[in-house]
């Protein structure tokens, strides 16, 4: 409960702190969970990706 | 009606119970319940009957499909099939190969252009190279003449006729369709042109093919004017996969759904993110239809007969 009264007032208990708060967080969110789902989705599918099996052919020409 | 009180409390319900007291009531006739039983049995014949009707004329309007004299293709694992399943590119570039060396040679991609192949199943540069490869009239030049000039990125796939009037001529009168989107323009999409194109077989006996066509069980008619296109060893993969025809046929399909799906896994990508997006939301939605609900659910609702 500690922790909740802290957050609540420094961040939560004035509108302009609770505004800032909510803009940064979704903008955090947004990215962790984007990339959580790309990985997951690269998880599942291991191995069929283009992005995968590209080194095949890309690393034939650079040499 | 009127006895029946919602109290919320007992301290202010006694009073309103008091003042029903002097009401006059009457039996309410609204429930099935309350109804005769003559009219019970009818009601429940009728819901019965009804039920049924719907019924059978679904099982009816299903059978009529079983008269089709084609056979329907089976449901094959396809490595795309699952929800957030992707497609496999490497299938899709061998099938680009089979596409190119192939079928190319009589049916045309036109919607499909190189550039749609870079960072799907060919680099930049490997596409870039694929282009080169055909001429492409461009034009007019300065002096008002046509040129031909090597293809590039944005270059459609060439065609293999230049009209279907020629395209009918050279195969015996048939139209060889535009692959672009076929999988999406045929019932059974790649099940049905992965059998289309392994279904191949000799008529069954009594039945006779006219010259220039051939015999497939899965092509509506059972005549098509498509020779068999593809058998064990039709082309070296250049990755060294074993080209049998199963093979061969599996990978045309798979970039033939690339070709008329392109963007197939970016949609099952962000389905996966609704999903885990879902996960958050339901269960906080849910909480918050309880936690409103909470004082209705709790309340007490009395009944007293007035005496
Ligand atoms: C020799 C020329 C030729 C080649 C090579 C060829 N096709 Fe065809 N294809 C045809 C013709 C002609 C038709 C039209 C058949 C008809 O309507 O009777 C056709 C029809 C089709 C159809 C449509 C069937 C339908 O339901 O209407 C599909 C799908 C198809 N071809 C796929 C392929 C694929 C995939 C390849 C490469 C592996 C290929 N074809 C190679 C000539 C060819």
């Amino acid at each position: 409960m500690a922790l909740a009264k802290s957050v609540y007032n420094l961040l939560f208990r004035r509108t302009s702190t609770f505004a800032i708060t909510i803009m940064c967080g979704a903008i955090v969110f947004e990215r962790v969970f984007d990339q959580a789902g790309d990985t997951l989705f690269e998880q599942i599918n291991r191995g069929k990706l283009w992005k995968h099996i590209k080194h095949n052919y890309e690393e034939a020409e650079e040499e | 009606m009127a006895a029946l009180r919602v109290v919320a409390t007992t301290g202010s319900g006694r009073t309103l119970l008091n003042a029903a007291k002097c009401t006059h009531t009457h039996k309410a006739q609204m429930s099935f319940a309350s109804l005769p039983k003559g009219k019970k049995v009818a009601l429940t014949t009728l819901g019965v009957l009804t039920t049924g009707g719907i019924g059978l004329a679904l099982a009816l309007q299903q059978s009529v499909k079983a008269s089709d004299l084609e056979l329907h293709p089976p449901n094959y694992p396809w490595s795309h099939n699952g929800m957030v399943s992707s497609l496999d590119h490497a299938s899709i570039r061998r099938g680009y190969q089979v596409y190119k060396q192939v079928c190319s040679a009589c049916h045309s991609m036109e919607y499909l252009a190189f550039r749609n192949l870079v960072g799907v199943s060919h680099t930049e540069a490997e596409v870039k190279a694929i282009a080169e490869e055909i001429e492409v009239v461009d034009g007019p030049d300065d002096s008002g003449e046509m040129f031909t000039r090597p293809g590039k990125l944005s270059d459609y796939f060439p065609k293999p006729y230049p009209n279907p009037e020629a395209a009918r001529v050279a195969n015996n009168g048939a139209l060889p369709p535009d692959l672009s989107y076929i999988v999406n323009a045929r019932h059974g999409g790649e099940d049905y042109v992965f059998s289309l194109l392994t279904g191949y077989c000799d008529p069954p006996a009594g039945v006779s093919v006219r010259e220039g066509l051939y015999y497939n069980p899965y092509f509506p008619g059972q005549a098509i004017g498509m020779a068999p296109p593809i058998y064990n060893e039709v082309l070296e993969y250049e990755d060294g996969t074993p080209a049998t025809m199963s093979q061969v046929a599996k990978d045309v399909c798979t970039f033939l759904r690339w070709a008329a799906e392109p963007e197939h896994d970016q949609r099952k990508r962000m389905g996966l993110k609704l999903l885990m997006g879902s996960a958050i939301l339901i269960p906080l939605v849910y909480y918050m239809k309880r936690h409103r609900w909470s004082v209705l659910k709790s309340r007490k609702i009395a009944y007293r007969p007035p005496k």
